[in-house]
């Protein structure tokens, strides 16, 4: 899935004239995308008075930050404090684990290794509502009922597979050529590990710290099953809170929505190239 | 996590044989140990619950205290319930609704994104930015739009009516379809893009020196060129399509009635909020198998298992 973006720069099929009907689709698509975007923008930041009047499509007649302010304010600082520290958990968690699983999923021989790696395709097929059952049971058994831990542990351990399979792939790109001279070198495991293969496997490791920060920070399921206090709340459910006790305030319930989105958006802004791949790496989940 | 100095230990068991002997020759191989922390750790959190899903469908678990064996209770139970069979059709029905929505559309709109057009890019940009935003957001977004008093609706009497869409069970479903769509073809909008690329421009340059338009091109090479990324995409939208959760809690909550109660939500209710677990696990299950078979008969009405190289698959 890696391999269809580094083709980016070939040159595309090209056609002999611009097409007209394409380009006409592509624009209703673009009024279908955009206005519920431009909705969610334009409500959040003006009055529930003005916005009542003039409803959603109108214009905002002055713009007004108040919204985010009180929304802040209203413990959605708190929850974005706890999505951060969930998302940083299970990105290190991921960072811990999956490098060294890809290493000997690539380079490791006998049998054991491909059956590993089976497990972790198996796991691909797996949705996390499947297991949401047992899941709770087992958290609460663990006493991580409503700890953050609870929620960090199952998110980190659902990342594993997509992850396994976009390093492995990012891994075997590397020439045996390479690791022969590394061997002439006479470099243990370790040494070909921090110096040859985590070097080389930059792209892949950036792209399963977005897919991991992604699933992290967009999660709900094992949020709403697995914590239940003010303390423990993360933004998504922070947001379907407030969406079944505000709902009427719509102004400052799309702020929320903005405010829950704010640094994937800023992400995307600046770093497109990889979180496109971490979203393909969405894909394969 | 105790479970992290184990990559070291496989470095014990190989000691580096310093400069002497034909071991350092030898190109250093990872052992198991390497492979060891990630696998337990996945065991334990998602081998394990899975086992346990089976198990617990044959229990009864009321959330606390052990869970106790009852046979085939749960599943005689729900197999006369015909919320759960009506379920079972729904969830079926907005998948094969979500796939035959998204897949033309997706296709179209990957194909032109993998275009040479100048204003490809910009355009491709804000297509993916409902990707981008959670479920629950983008759940929440469309219940503000949709709100029959301070959303669209009120403001577009002569489309909408009386604005409650949500209210009938048409309107309701033909929601689902829509807010899936809208926060899911950018996705598939990838894979079809990004195959489309990978088509081989010497097949295009053949086909227009035989005189084919670019319908024809269309038609002739790019659809049967795309033919596996067709197959990774709808089968991503059959497991995603039946698990459907997120936007059922926050736009329907199953309603009216029960009439988008689809599986994945009756196991929520089930074992969340009447604490019957293990009518939820067994539910879980069922879905799981339902997933499973659907997707297989994807891949063998396709043919994709009698391919030697499944490139385009992700």
């Amino acid at each position: 899935m890696t391999g269809a973006y580094a083709r980016r720069h070939r040159p595309a099929p090209r056609r002999h004239r611009p097409n007209y009907l394409a380009a006409l689709g592509a624009l209703l698509w673009l009024c279908l995308v955009a206005l519920p975007l431009y909705v969610m923008l334009g409500a959040s930041l003006r009055t529930r008075p003005d916005y009542s009047t003039g409803g959603p499509l109108s214009f905002p007649e002055h713009l007004t930050l108040a919204n985010y302010v009180r929304d802040f304010s209203s413990g959605f600082g708190r929850y974005f404090l706890n999505t951060m520290i969930v998302t940083t958990s299970v990105v290190v968690i991921v960072l811990v684990l999956v490098p060294p699983l890809a290493f000997s999923i690539v380079r490791g021989r006998g049998p054991a290794t491909g059956r590993v790696f089976r497990l972790f395709l198996l796991g691909l097929a797996v949705p996390a509502q499947a297991v949401i059952v047992p899941m709770f049971y087992v958290i609460s058994t663990a006493g991580l009922y409503d700890n953050l831990l609870g929620v960090i542990l199952p998110t980190a351990a659902f990342c594993l597979p997509v992850c396994a399979l976009i390093l492995t792939g990012t891994m075997r790109d590397i020439t045996d050529e390479l690791f022969e001279a590394m061997a002439i070198d006479g470099a243990t495991t370790r040494r070909v590990f921090f110096q040859l293969v985590l070097p080389l496997s930059r792209g892949g490791v950036a792209t399963i710290v977005v897919f991991s920060s992604l699933q992290a920070w967009n999660g709900f399921l094992f949020p709403l099953v697995l914590t239940q206090s003010e303390e423990t709340k993360v933004l998504t459910l922070g947001l379907y809170n407030f969406q079944t006790q505000y709902g009427i305030d719509i102004p400052a319930l799309l702020a929320a929505v903005v405010l829950s989105a704010l640094p994937v958006l800023l992400v995307y802004l600046f770093a497109r190239r990889a979180l496109v791949q971490g979203l393909m790496g969405v894909g394969g989940k | 996590m105790v479970t992290l100095a184990a990559p070291a230990k496989s470095d014990r068991r190989r000691p580096p044989p310093p400069g002497t002997g034909p071991a350092d020759r030898a190109v250093a191989r990872p052992g198991l140990g390497w492979a060891l922390p990630a696998t337990l750790f996945f065991a334990l959190f998602a081998i394990v619950p899975l086992l346990l899903v089976a198990v617990l469908s044959f229990a009864s678990w009321g959330g606390i205290g052990a869970p106790e064996f009852v046979g085939l209770d749960n599943w005689v139970t729900l197999l006369h319930d015909p919320v759960m069979i009506k379920s079972l059709w729904l969830s079926v029905l907005l998948t094969a609704l979500g796939v035959v929505t998204q897949t033309p559309l997706s296709i179209l709109l990957g194909v032109w994104a993998a275009g040479p057009q100048r204003n490809r890019a910009v355009l491709s940009a804000i297509f993916f930015v409902p990707l981008l935003l959670s479920a629950t957001a983008v759940s929440v977004l469309w219940r503000a739009l949709l709100d029959p008093n301070f959303g669209v609706p009120a403001q577009a009497r002569w489309l909408f009516g009386d604005g409650n869409l949500l209210g009938s069970r048409t309107g309701a479903i033909a929601v689902l379809v829509l807010v899936g769509t809208w926060q899911f073809t950018p996705l598939h909008t990838l894979i079809y893009q990004g195959a489309t690329r990978a088509i081989p421009e010497v097949l295009y340059q053949a086909a227009a020196i035989d005189g084919a338009g670019t319908v024809r091109q269309f038609f002739h090479i790019t659809l049967p060129q795309l033919r596996n990324s067709v197959i990774t995409s709808v089968i991503l939208m059959v497991v995603g399509g039946l698990t459907t959760f997120d936007t059922v809690l926050i736009l329907t909550q199953g309603g009216p009635g029960t009439e988008t109660t689809i599986s994945a939500f009756y196991m929520y209710q089930k074992a969340f909020k009447s604490f019957d677990f293990g009518a939820g696990a067994a539910i879980a299950l069922l879905l799981v198998i339902v997933a499973t078979m659907i997707s297989l008969i994807v891949v063998r009405l396709s043919g994709y298992d009698r391919m030697a190289s499944p490139k385009e698959g992700l």
